[in-house]
Order: structure tokens, then sequence, then C-alpha cells
């Protein structure tokens, strides 16, 4: 299963590669723009990606699990949200930043609502987010956002978390 | 920003290393191994990006979401905003741009919450950690609350009645 999806993504990125250098070779300009999103997007995560993993590394050797389950695991209740949400607006990135993050939480003992309700915060909340949002387009509109958004995130995140537990919904691991 | 990141990285790996050596080696080597993992689908998720990218340039969706009425307006941003993928350096900027050509605060919010919510390009990636029913699933609850902060922006800004 896991090898078969290495392949098919590798074949992808081969196809890929022959597109971009055959654009290249006859002057195919949506090629080269395509192209040149890819290195854009790429270089962009390739900023991001080293250091976060470094944190999620230094994170599974450091942090014990207990304290995990303490501040974000089933009996956290109410706090596991809130947890959840203040460390949501430390993080930088984008959605696919905090997937890997909320993955390593799972495993340490975090609840399900309370990583899905860190990768929905992280996507409405996050720090230098909010302050460029706010001088771009107003306070008034990012307040709007918060208020709105994070009850509801709360809400359907534990909805989502109750619901797959009850299912006994486990993440595989080994990510 | 970056920086800044980089600063509190280096920080507390070299605190690491002076309290146990072991264990910083040990977070380096699960921080390579992790990167490994999801390295195939990363990449694909960049193939899918440039592509979108290229069929949903910044002019398209200033044309597209200044000139219609609101709630199609809505529908189009919530639309654009979740097939695309974009920084919010570059995502709030356009908003700017946008706000600027009149369109309404609902439209700019349907777009931007439904781009940093919702992940159509990085299913690859979210389907690697959380399985595709999960993946589906908080994306479409995630469109939902999208659309319930375009309609209270709606409201909050006198926009709906």
């Amino acid at each position: 299963m896991k090898t078969k999806r290495l392949i098919i993504s590798m074949i992808f990125v081969v196809l890929f590669s022959i597109f971009v250098y055959i654009s290249h070779q006859i002057n195919f300009v949506p090629g080269q723009e395509i192209s040149k999103n890819a290195l854009d997007f790429l270089s962009n995560i390739i900023k991001v990606f080293p250091g976060v993993f470094i944190l999620i590394g230094l994170f599974e050797v450091w942090i014990k699990a207990s304290t995990i389950e303490k501040h974000f695991g089933k009996e956290s209740g109410i706090k596991g949200y809130i947890m959840a949400i203040i460390l949501a607006s430390t993080t930088i990135g984008g959605l696919f930043v905090s997937f890997p993050v909320a993955y390593s939480l799972y495993h340490k003992g975090a609840k399900l609502s309370a990583i899905f309700t860190y990768i929905s915060a992280s996507a409405v909340c996050r720090v230098p987010m909010t302050i460029f949002e706010i001088s771009f387009i107003g306070v008034k509109f990012t307040l709007v956002r918060f208020f709105v958004s994070l009850p509801l995130i709360v809400i359907s995140s534990k909805l989502l978390g109750d619901h797959l537990e009850k299912h006994n919904y486990t993440l595989a691991p080994g990510k | 920003m970056i920086k800044i990141f980089y600063a509190i990285v280096l920080i507390l790996s070299l605190v690491s290393l002076i309290v146990n050596k072991n264990k910083t080696e040990q977070a380096y080597k699960i921080a390579i191994q992790k990167l490994l993992n999801i390295l195939p689908s990363l990449l694909l998720m960049v193939i899918l990006v440039s592509v979108v990218l290229y069929f949903t340039p910044d002019k398209t969706i200033v044309n597209l979401l200044g000139k219609n009425n609101q709630f199609l307006g809505v529908v189009l941003g919530l639309f654009f905003g979740s097939i695309t993928l974009m920084p919010g350096f570059i995502a709030f900027p356009l908003a700017g741009i946008l706000l600027e050509k009149g369109v309404l605060y609902m439209v700019l919010s349907a777009f931007t919450s439904s781009l940093m919510l919702v992940g159509i390009l990085t299913y690859p990636i979210e389907k690697d950690y959380f399985g595709a029913k999960v993946t589906i699933m908080r994306n479409s609850i995630s469109l939902v609350i999208t659309a319930i902060i375009a309609l209270a922006t709606g409201l909050a800004f006198g926009e709906l009645f």
C-alpha cells in the first residue's frame, strides 16, 4: 500500500519533470509558467519545512506523553481546546504545516477533537497572518472572523472527534 | 518572520544539544525520517498547486469576484478559496486590491477563509496523516463553517440587508 503510493507519486514527479523540460526546450509558455509556480511554491516549503520538522523531532524526544495528555488529552475538557487554540496561534505556514504537528500531538496523547481544533484554528488565527490581515482588510473583518469561527471550530471538532472515537478510530502510526 | 522562526529552532536545538547529545541526535533523526516519509505527497502537492495556480491567475480571481452579485460572489469566493492555495503574504494584499475595487467584505471573507481552512490541494498530505475519510469530513465541515463566517461578515458590514 505504502510502496504503491510512493510509486504513483514518483511517476507523477517524473512525468512532471519531463513536461517541464520539454516546455523549456520548445518554449511552451504555459509549461514554463507552471514550472515557475512549482519552483515558487517549493521554495516556500523548503524555507519552512526543515525547521518545522526539527521542532517536531525535539518535541517527540523531550515532551513527556503525560504532559500532553494532561493539557490536550481526554481528561483535559475545555482547557484542551483553549490550549489547542493558543498553540495554533503560534503556528507558521499553512494547513500543511499543522498536519504533521497535529499528528505528533495525537501520538503523544492529545484527543482527536483537540487536534482538529488545532488544525482549523491554525488556519484562522495564526498571529503573524492575523497582523497581515488586519493591515490589509481591517480589524472589524478579523474580529468577526474570530468570534464566529472559533466557537464553530471547537463545536465541530468536538462532534467529529467524539464521533470518530466512538467508532474506535485511530490514526495509523509511523508517519 | 522566517528568521525569527529559525533563530528559535537554533536556540532550542543548542539547548537540547547541551543538555543531552543523544536525545538531540535522535530528534534530528526523527525529523529527517518524518520529512522523507511525507516527501512523495509533498511533491505531489507542489505539482497540483503549480497546475491549478496556472489556471486560476490573480487576474481571473479579481475579475470574477468583482463583477458578480453578492451571493454568486460568495459562492465563487468559496470555490476559488477552496481549490487554490497561497501564502498569506500573497492572499491578503490580493484581498486588499479586491477591497479597493469595491468587492464586498462577505465575498473577501468567503475567499480568504476558505483559502486558509479548506484544502483541496493539500489532500495528498492530509490523507497521509489522517486517512481519506477524516480528510473529506474535515474539509466538508470547514467549507460549511467558512460559508457561515462569510454570511456573518455580510451581516456585520450591512451587506446582506
